[in-house]
């Protein structure tokens, strides 16, 4: 079984474009499973299961780091695909603070990057984006032809090595480049004992980790750290001082 | 540079052979597709834009060759196809000028020069003149098409380009296809207007998913051309002259 990590923004098609390559397999003969990280509720799992007929599981992660939750569960989630029998394994993240990247060495790691997010979005991405072997870029219908560049120059600076597919998450136009790049990796991922991430995970180790709601210096304990405010020439109206 | 465009027909909607077994474009040529809404247009142009290798559901393969061989294969996933989609704005928050020379850099073109040369060739296609500090995104839609389609001409390196329906935003779609055209690359382009159809030596026709006929322009249909265009001619004329405040006598038309 081949697994593949797909992570980015929330909204920026990840969803969309996991239907398009796993109707494309499913026409192919392949059988495709789908696992879904998230963090409140999905519906996707269920979308998975009544627009493609393939085995589908969702995990919420709830007050739980959407990272931290999604890393803790990548032994289960394969496991599970094994069960199902599937010849591919999908497995899509939540995608949400940019401080880390879910993406786990030698398994192909799949990024979507959306055209409408702007010029400055592939220097935003961070570890999400520098790390992944392929970039999807979506919703490239949305802009010109000349943004679409701008963009994937912009994805090119951070992250020369990857491989760069536009893909239309509506049609599933470009699905196949992709599937042709993923088709190249000759992983099978038996186990993800012992494999590493390629990012550290963000550190959870302050008060509020565990459930503290209060606002205020004496609730605030464990690594906290302070906004760093400029020195200002006097105390005026917006001079303020820091206790 | 020799570039050339290469379409194997494959199977249409039903399963069938398309009737249209092979087409080959070289720089400078220029394809109509037509055919009704839902007759498979956008599907070729969907094909040609990913290069279809026999794996989109026609079947179709499309290869591009520069000197006679296939591009680098990394070149397959980045641009060798610009598309001039039916979009009339521009999302990003930048003056044209600002965005040309971001263009530019993106292209490893050199930056400065270029924004001048586009924007003057935006203006010829467009009603009222853009500049180069005016914000992108407070551009009119036709401005905006006349900005995009200066751009693929004059920037994008791209060697084929794949248009759909030039004529939908009240710019001068005769000088706008001259202006793509006019660049040695390889244009198709899906139109629903007669004299669109009839300004590519052939038009490629659609139906239920598949290639149906490639019609050459007959010696008739260049008489024809020249009596629609002759018509079409005075629709712009009352269309400028209206749309300047003026007025329009019954005698022009007669």
């Amino acid at each position: 079984m081949k697994a593949v990590i797909v992570a980015g923004p929330p909204s920026s098609g990840k969803t969309a474009v996991v239907v398009h390559m796993a109707r494309q397999l499913l026409a192919a003969g392949e059988k495709v499973a789908a696992v879904k990280f998230d963090t409140q509720s999905s519906a996707d799992p269920d979308l998975y299961e009544e627009r493609l007929g393939i085995p589908a599981l969702g995990g919420m992660s709830g007050y739980l780091c959407p990272d931290h939750y999604f890393v803790s569960n990548m032994e289960e989630a394969l496991d599970w695909g094994g069960s199902t029998g599937a010849h591919w394994l999908f497995i899509e993240t939540a995608g949400l603070c940019l401080r880390c990247a879910p993406h786990i060495e030698g398994v192909p790691a799949v990024t979507v990057v959306d055209c409408l997010g702007g010029v400055q979005t592939p220097a935003k991405m961070g570890p999400l984006l520098t790390l992944a072997d392929i970039v999807l870029l979506t919703k490239g219908d949305l802009v010109s032809q000349a943004e679409r560049e701008v963009i994937a120059f912009g994805v090119r600076s951070v992250n020369p090595a990857a491989a760069q597919h536009p893909v239309n998450g509506l049609v599933g136009t470009g699905v196949l480049g992709a599937l042709r790049a993923l088709r190249a990796f000759d992983d099978h991922a038996a186990s993800f004992e012992g494999r590493k991430l390629r990012h550290d995970m963000p550190a959870a180790i302050c008060s509020y980790c565990t459930g503290e709601r209060r606002i205020g210096h004496r609730f605030q304990a464990g690594s906290v750290e302070k906004l760093y405010v400029p020195e200002t020439e006097g105390k005026g109206a917006n001079g303020g001082s820091t206790a | 540079m020799g570039v050339r465009l290469e379409i194997y027909g494959g199977t249409d909607r039903i399963g069938n052979r398309e009737a249209v077994e092979r087409i080959n474009l070289d720089a400078g040529d220029i394809l109509a597709v037509v055919g009704p809404t839902g007759s498979g247009k956008s599907e070729l142009l969907a094909d040609i834009e990913q290069l279809a290798d026999g794996d989109t559901p026609s079947r179709r393969i499309v290869r591009l060759l520069v000197n006679g061989s296939a591009p680098d294969a990394c070149l397959r996933a980045s641009s060798v196809v610009a598309t001039l989609s039916q979009r009339t704005n521009f999302i990003m928050d930048i003056t044209v000028g600002g965005f040309v020379d971001m263009h530019a850099a993106s292209l490893h073109k050199e930056s400065g020069a270029w924004a001048d040369e586009v924007v003057l060739l935006a203006n010829t296609l467009c009603g009222e003149p853009m500049r180069e500090n005016s914000l992108l995104q407070r551009l009119s839609g036709g401005q905006t098409r006349a900005l995009m389609i200066a751009d693929i001409a004059l920037m994008s390196d791209a060697p084929v380009v794949l248009i759909d329906e030039v004529e939908n935003a009240g710019i001068d779609k005769h000088q706008a296809l001259s202006v793509l055209c006019g660049y040695g690359k390889i244009t198709v382009m899906a139109t629903h207007d007669p004299i669109l159809m009839l300004s590519s030596p052939a038009r490629l026709v659609m139906s239920e998913g598949g290639m149906r006929s490639l019609v050459a322009v007959s010696p008739e249909e260049e008489k024809c051309r020249a009596t629609l265009s002759a018509l079409d001619a005075k629709l712009l004329y009352a269309r400028e002259l209206l749309r300047k405040g003026g007025t329009i006598q019954e005698e022009y038309f007669a």
